[in-house]
């Protein structure tokens, strides 16, 4: 567990950058600190590992008070992930990663096998450790850096916006990846960000701080936007937050049967019914209009791909969404990837209607009815995806 | 013109011996060789300090171009007018042109030294930090080998005009190739004065190639830009 006590840090007399901070990082979970920019978050997360010393308050890391611990032996015991990676250009991929291990002072050998496991481990397998940064893209560059940073198996890793300099399908995957590992390998995370929806998908608590270091509120996901304490939060969390929210909640909706086609087959039905098309596995694969088809076979240039496609316990909100954005009106749930039926919109907001929220209210039940989480399906908080 | 040039270089006579080009050669390299040392010693750790702690940075900047200014060949005359009567030996004759040559050699070592430790990715001197490196260890595993291009290029031009400027120890007795261009203006020998000037070029150039296959071997692959996709 890392706890901040009333830490304070103050660059000029009377000008805080962050002002009694007093927070606690649960041990084996990722705590997000979000804000605007000036918020204090990055000199918060850089005071835990003393790269900027707070001019008052403690902090604690499982219970050992950090400012006893040489600074550099803290560094060491804790994995550091910057925004721009900040690789070494003059050392390949593999001695980029076994940097800490050498500094823990362990042989050549198990330094550059352990290197290699967590290369394995963020999916830069093999021929990437020979080569330099400069011959990686930003994402890979990223990648290299949180396996550096898991390179001595920290217990505690600590993350300045680590993902925002990557365009946003890297970005995407990292974010996956490091949900996965951190469920892997039980690491105490922080995380700094400015983007609300990296907070939600990543944290386990995410704590708003607003300008001047004041924390705004400190909560779970579902809670932050269900509840935001005031009209900063409220507004620094968004206007579609009610949509967001449905991230966190999951129920039963109505599945209805789909007679799909398969890709490669003549057309047996006519008319002007959108068709779903599968692959040779049951894998959906896109939507087709008899009429665009005519006579040929099924193929892929025929495929209209507009739909999102959701796990059938997949949350409301990508239930929700695969049944708006299919052209069919008729959203795709798949188990395991293969074919499982469609849902209707109307039936998953009619399900919304009726599900509890993930703060224990219904819509129906109204606010302030505690009870209801105990009827239905419960809340989902900290679901990720 | 040209032909009697070549007939003066081309003439073996004028190699061997102990005042021929090869001795001659040599005792250049000698001469510039200690120089550029007693340069980098000097230069080297100011540029380090300065470089790393971001401490001096005006200084710095000012007192490499006040260095740039200073007349070769006076503090040349001043320093052997000072130093001879103090000295006994060959050090009386060596020292004054080695301090100038030194002098020379000072500017493009410590502004290659400054720059290069200067233009080092803040994010990867920040990673280096942040990871538990001391400030030694920051330096040393991080800062100097991704400064060595520059640091490279800063000996490099050094050499190049310590080699050149060398030929003025002549001035004062010494030996080196400067001789040829002393000794054949005194003696209106202009193809040895001529071919003296063309051997202090070619072994500026030649020592020139010598370091830029050195920094080949030395810096790393992942700093030069074919590596880069």
């Amino acid at each position: 567990m890392i706890r901040l006590e009333g830490v304070t840090k103050e660059y000029a007399p009377g000008h805080a950058a962050v002002d009694h901070l007093t927070l606690e990082a649960a041990t084996g979970e990722i705590t997000v600190l979000v804000g605007p920019s000036g918020c204090g978050k990055t000199t918060s997360l850089r005071m835990i590992n003393r790269m900027i010393e707070p001019t008052s308050g403690h902090i604690f890391i499982d219970g050992q008070d950090t400012a006893q611990v040489p600074a550099a032996k803290l560094r060491r015991d804790i994995g550091y992930v910057i925004q721009h990676a900040g690789l070494f250009p003059h050392r390949t991929v593999l001695h980029n990663v076994m940097t800490v291990p050498r500094l823990n002072g362990w042989g050549r050998a198990r330094a550059e096998s352990r290197a290699r496991e967590v290369l394995e481990l963020v999916g830069l397998p093999g021929d990437f450790a020979r080569r330099y940064p400069a011959q990686l893209s930003g994402g890979q560059q990223q990648r290299v850096g949180v396996a550096r940073a898991l390179a001595s198996d920290p217990s505690v890793m600590l993350m300045d916006e680590p993902f925002s300099a990557v365009d946003p399908i890297a970005r995407e995957g990292l974010q996956d990846d490091i949900l996965r590992l951190q469920q892997e390998l039980g690491t105490t995370i922080v995380l700094v960000t400015h983007d609300i929806d990296e907070a939600i998908k990543l944290g386990h608590r995410v704590a708003v701080l607003r300008q001047g270091g004041i924390l705004a509120q400190f909560s779970s996901p579902a809670d932050l936007l269900a509840h935001p304490a005031d009209d900063f939060v409220a507004d620094f969390v968004g206007r579609d937050r009610g949509y967001r929210a449905l991230s966190f909640q999951q129920a039963d909706v109505p599945v209805h049967p789909e007679e799909p086609v398969r890709i490669g087959e003549q057309l047996q039905r006519r008319g002007d019914q959108w068709l779903l098309a599968v692959d040779a596995e049951g894998r959906p694969q896109g939507w087709v209009l008899p009429a665009e088809v005519a006579e040929a076979a099924v193929a892929l240039e025929h495929l209209h791909r507009g739909g999102t496609v959701s796990a059938v316990d997949g949350s409301l909100r990508s239930l929700l969404d695969a049944a708006l954005s299919s052209p069919s009106g008729r959203g795709v749930v798949t188990r395991d990837g293969v074919l499982a039926g469609t849902v209707r919109a109307e039936e998953v907001l009619s399900v919304i209607q009726s599900a509890p929220r993930p703060d224990g209210t219904s819509i129906q039940g109204g606010a302030g009815d505690s009870d209801g989480a105990a009827a239905g399906v419960g809340p989902q908080q900290n679901e990720h995806r | 013109m040209i032909a009697t040039i070549w007939a003066w270089l081309s003439d073996p006579t004028n190699w061997s011996g102990s005042g021929g080009i090869l001795a001659q050669a040599l005792e250049h390299l000698r001469l510039s060789g200690i120089a550029l040392l007693a340069a980098a010693l000097v230069a080297v750790p100011i540029g380090l300090y300065v470089g790393h702690t971001g401490r001096g940075r005006v200084v710095l900047v000012n007192a490499v171009s006040a260095f740039r200014a200073i007349p070769s060949l006076g503090v040349l005359f001043i320093a052997a007018l000072l130093l001879l009567p103090r000295l006994r030996g060959d050090l009386a004759f060596e020292l004054p042109s080695l301090i100038v040559l030194a002098t020379l050699g000072i500017p493009p070592i410590l502004s290659g030294v400054y720059a290069g430790i200067g233009q080092v990715d803040p994010a990867a001197r920040d990673a280096a930090r942040g990871m538990g490196m001391t400030s030694w260890q920051q330096l040393w595993q991080v800062e100097v080998p991704c400064a060595l291009p520059l640091i490279f290029s800063g000996l490099r031009s050094s050499m190049m005009q310590i080699i050149a400027t060398a030929t003025i120890a002549a001035v004062v007795g010494l030996g080196g190739l400067g001789r040829f261009l002393i000794d054949g203006q005194a003696n209106r020998a202009y193809d040895e004065m001529a071919g003296g000037a063309l051997l202090v070029a070619a072994l500026a150039l030649l020592i020139d190639l010598v370091g830029a296959l050195l920094q080949r071997f030395v810096v790393s692959p992942g700093l030069t830009p074919a590596t880069r996709r």
